[in-house]
C-alpha cells in the first residue's frame, strides 16, 4: 500500500471522501481552512457529491441534518469559535437520531481567543455542548495516520448509534504533515428505514425530537440514555505505553500526548519510569482500563493544552485510588518536550 | 348518486388540526396539501416545518417530513435538495422562524437559488410563544413584548420579506398573499401551486409569503382578524407578484 505524505486537514478529508461522506458544509475558520478548501475541491470533482460553502456554522451543521435525514453520509468541519455556534443543531442531531461527523480543529479560547493549537473544548465535546440530555462520541487522533483511521471510523460509528461523532484534534494536527496509508472502509450499512426519501406510495415518515409529553419525552431520554450505555459498553478506545514498569503515568490526549511521549523518551533516558495513557475516545472516556492501572500504579500525571478538564475525568476515573498531579498550558501556548520533562521530574521526585 | 363537491387531500392526514379557531395556518395546510394532490407529488414530497405554531405540521401532512431548529428549515430543506434533487422540498416558516432568528439561512438559500419552494407565513406576531413582536410586526400594532406599540426608533420597521427576497439574483418565484376570503384564498393556492411547479421544473428558488390570522394573539375575533388582513396587513404589505422569472429561466433553458 502506498504511503502519502499529507497534512492533517487534508488527510481528514481524503479519509471522509474515502468513506462515502456525499454531503459536506463548512464556513471558514482558521486552523481549519485547508479541511474546507479540500473538500470544495474534491466533493465537487467527484460524481454527485455536493460541498456547500455555508453562511455560519449554524447554517452548515443544520445543512448536514437535513442531508442526513435525507440519508447522506455527512461531515461538518470548524474550529473553536465555530463549534460553539453548532452545539443546538449537534444537540437537534443526537435528538433526531441522525449521523453525522463533525470535526473540531481547536485553538485558543475562549472568546475569539487565537488560532494556536489549543485543548479547551474538551468540556464542551465530552459533556454534550449543547443543551438537554445527550453524548457525542469524541475521537481524538495524535498521529495523521490515526485521522485517516478514526475519521473513517468516525462514519460507521455515527451510522451504527445513529449519533452525531466528533473528531477532536487541534491546529498541530491539522497542520502538520506525516506519511499516511488510507485503509479500504467498510461498505456502508445504514438502513433506508432510517432515510426521508419521500413516502411515494407507502406510508410517510417524520423525524422528529420535539415530545410535548413528559413522559414520552422522558422515555426518548431514557432511550437514548441506553444507546450512550451501549457505546461505554462497547466501544472506548485507548492507547498505553511504556506502563508496564512505570510507577508514574502520564494521562494525555492528541497533542499533548505526542509531547509526552518526547517526554517519556528524555525522563527514561534518565531512570525515570514514566509511561503514557492515551484516551482515544474522550467520550466514552476509557474509565475502567484507566482505573485498571491504579490497582499498581499510585501516580498519575494528567497534561492538557487547558487549565485542566480531561482532568475532571481522570478524578472520576480514580476515584481517590492514585495521586493526580497536573501539568496545563492553555491559551494556545504549546510546551516543548523538553519543558515537559522539567515539570515531570521535579514532580517524579517529589513523589519518590 | 351522490357528488361530491369538497374532500379532505390525500395529502393530509385524519387529524383535527390542533391550531386555534381562525387561525390562517390550517388554511394554509390544506391548500399545500390540495397542491400535492393536483401535481400528484405527495409521494416525493419532503417537508421541513418549522419551530412556531406549525412546529407539528408533521402530525398534518401526510409526506416526509423532518424537525428543524428554530429558524434553520431553510438550510435543511436546501441540502435534503441537494442530496435528493429530483423531490419536491420546501420549508414551512413563520415570520419569527423565517424573518428573525433564521434571515441568514433563508435569505443565503434564496441567494444561492437553490430549488426549493419556501411557504412563509406572515402574521405579524410570534405566535407560538405567546404573542411577542415580530419582526413583521406593525409600526404601532401592540404585542406582548411591543405593550405601547411597536416603536419605530426603539424596535425598528416592518421587515418586507417578499421585497427583500425579489431583488436577490437567486430567487425565481417570489409571491405575496392572504388567506382572508375564498378569493384570497384561491390566489393563494395558485400561487402554492405555480412555486411547486417552478421548482418542478428545475426554475430555482420560490417563495410565496402569505398574511395570515392569528386571532388569539391579536385579540380579534376570526371574522375581525380577516378583516383586518385586508384593511391593515395589505396596507403594509401589498399582495402581489413581486417576481416571476418562470417563464424567462424556461427560455433560457430551452435555449441552452
Ligand atoms: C433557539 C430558539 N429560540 C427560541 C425558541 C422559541 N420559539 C419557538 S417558536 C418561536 C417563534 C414563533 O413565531 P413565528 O415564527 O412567527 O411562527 P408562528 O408561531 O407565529 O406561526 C420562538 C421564539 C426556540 N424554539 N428556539
Ligand atoms: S396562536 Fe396564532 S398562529 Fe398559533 S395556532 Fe393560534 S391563531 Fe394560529
Amino acid at each position: 500500500m502506498n504511503k502519502t505524505l499529507m497534512s492533517g486537514n487534508h488527510v481528514i478529508g481524503e479519509a471522509s471522501i474515502r468513506a462515502g461522506c456525499h454531503f459536506y458544509a463548512g464556513y471558514p475558520i482558521t486552523p481549519q481552512n485547508e479541511l474546507t478548501e479540500y473538500m470544495s475541491e474534491h466533493m465537487r470533482s467527484n460524481e454527485g457529491r455536493v460541498f456547500i460553502q455555508a453562511e455560519s456554522e449554524i447554517s452548515a451543521i443544520n445543512m448536514i441534518a437535513g442531508a442526513a435525514a435525507a440519508g447522506a453520509r455527512v461531515m461538518t468541519s470548524s474550529s473553536s469559535p465555530g463549534m460553539s455556534l453548532k452545539q443546538e443543531g449537534i444537540s437537534s442531531m443526537a435528538a433526531c437520531e441522525l449521523p453525522g461527523v463533525i470535526v473540531n480543529i481547536m485553538r485558543g479560547g475562549p472568546g475569539l481567543g487565537n488560532i494556536r493549537p489549543a485543548q479547551g473544548d474538551y468540556f464542551q465535546a465530552t459533556r454534550g455542548g449543547g443543551h438537554g440530555d445527550y453524548r457525542t462520541i469524541v475521537l481524538a487522533p495524535a498521529t495523521c495516520q490515526e485521522l485517516a483511521d478514526l475519521t473513517m471510523d468516525a462514519f460507521d460509528f455515527a451510522d451504527k448509534y445513529r449519533t452525531p461523532v466528533m473528531i477532536l484534534a487541534d491546529g498541530m494536527m491539522g497542520q502538520m504533515m506525516e506519511p499516511v496509508i488510507f485503509k479500504k472502509p467498510t461498505p456502508r450499512q445504514y438502513p433506508e428505514k432510517f432515510m426521508l426519501r419521500g413516502a411515494g406510495t407507502g406510508k410517510s415518515k417524520f423525524i422528529r425530537a420535539l415530545l410535548l409529553d413528559p413522559i414520552d419525552a422522558e422515555e426518548h431520554n431514557w432511550k437514548l440514555a441506553r444507546k450512550y450505555e451501549v457505546i461505554t459498553k462497547n466501544e472506548t478506545l485507548c492507547e498505553e505505553y511504556n506502563v508496564e514498569d512505570a510507577d508514574m503515568v502520564i494521562v494525555a490526549y492528541g497533542t499533548s500526548a505526542r509531547i509526552a511521549k518526547g517526554a517519556i523518551k528524555r525522563l527514561r533516558d534518565n531512570g525515570m519510569k514514566v509511561g503514557l495513557f492515551r484516551p482515544i475516545t474522550l467520550w466514552p472516556f476509557p474509565e475502567q482500563k484507566l482505573r485498571a492501572l491504579s490497582a499498581k500504579i499510585k501516580n498519575f500525571f494528567v497534561f492538557e493544552l487547558s487549565t485542566g478538564q480531561m482532568l475532571d475525568d481522570v478524578r472520576l476515573a480514580l476515584q481517590g485510588y492514585a495521586h493526580i498531579d497536573f501539568h496545563g498550558r492553555p491559551g494556545g501556548a504549546v510546551p516543548t518536550p523538553a519543558e515537559l520533562t522539567n515539570v515531570i521530574a521535579r514532580v517524579y521526585n517529589k513523589n519518590d | 348518486m351522490v357528488k361530491i363537491v369538497s374532500k379532505k387531500p390525500n395529502s393530509l392526514k385524519e387529524k383535527i388540526f390542533h391550531y386555534c379557531p381562525g387561525c390562517g395556518h390550517s388554511i394554509v395546510h390544506r391548500l399545500v396539501a390540495e397542491v400535492f394532490d393536483e401535481l400528484d407529488i405527495r409521494g416525493i414530497a419532503i417537508g421541513v416545518p418549522p419551530a412556531g405554531c406549525a412546529v407539528l405540521a408533521y402530525n398534518y401532512f401526510d409526506i416526509d417530513m423532518v424537525e428543524a431548529p428554530h429558524g434553520r428549515a431553510t438550510a435543511m430543506a436546501a441540502a435534503i435538495k441537494r442530496v435528493l434533487p429530483d423531490r419536491m422540498v420546501f420549508s414551512y416558516q413563520g415570520d419569527g422562524d423565517l424573518a428573525a432568528i433564521g434571515i441568514a439561512e433563508s435569505l443565503h438559500a434564496a441567494n444561492r437559488g437553490d430549488n426549493i419552494t419556501v411557504i412563509f407565513i406572515n402574521n405579524a406576531v410570534y405566535g407560538m410563544t405567546g404573542g411577542q413582536m415580530a419582526p413583521t410586526t406593525l409600526l404601532n400594532q401592540r404585542t406582548t413584548t411591543s405593550p405601547a406599540g411597536r416603536h419605530k426608533t426603539l424596535d425598528g420597521y416592518p421587515l418586507k420579506v417578499s421585497e427583500i427576497f425579489s431583488q436577490l439574483q437567486g430567487t425565481t418565484y417570489i409571491e405575496r398573499c392572504a388567506v382572508s376570503s375564498p378569493a384570497t384564498v384561491n390566489k393563494t393556492k395558485k400561487a402554492i401551486k405555480k412555486a411547486f411547479q417552478c421548482q418542478k421544473d428545475g426554475l430555482g428558488f420560490s417563495l410565496v409569503e402569505i398574511l395570515s390570522a392569528c386571532p388569539t394573539n391579536w385579540k380579534m375575533n376570526s371574522i375581525d382578524s380577516v378583516q383586518w388582513i385586508d384593511d391593515v396587513l395589505c396596507k403594509e404589505y401589498p399582495p402581489g407578484v413581486f417576481k416571476d422569472e418562470t417563464a424567462a429561466r424556461k427560455l433560457a433553458e430551452a435555449s441552452s
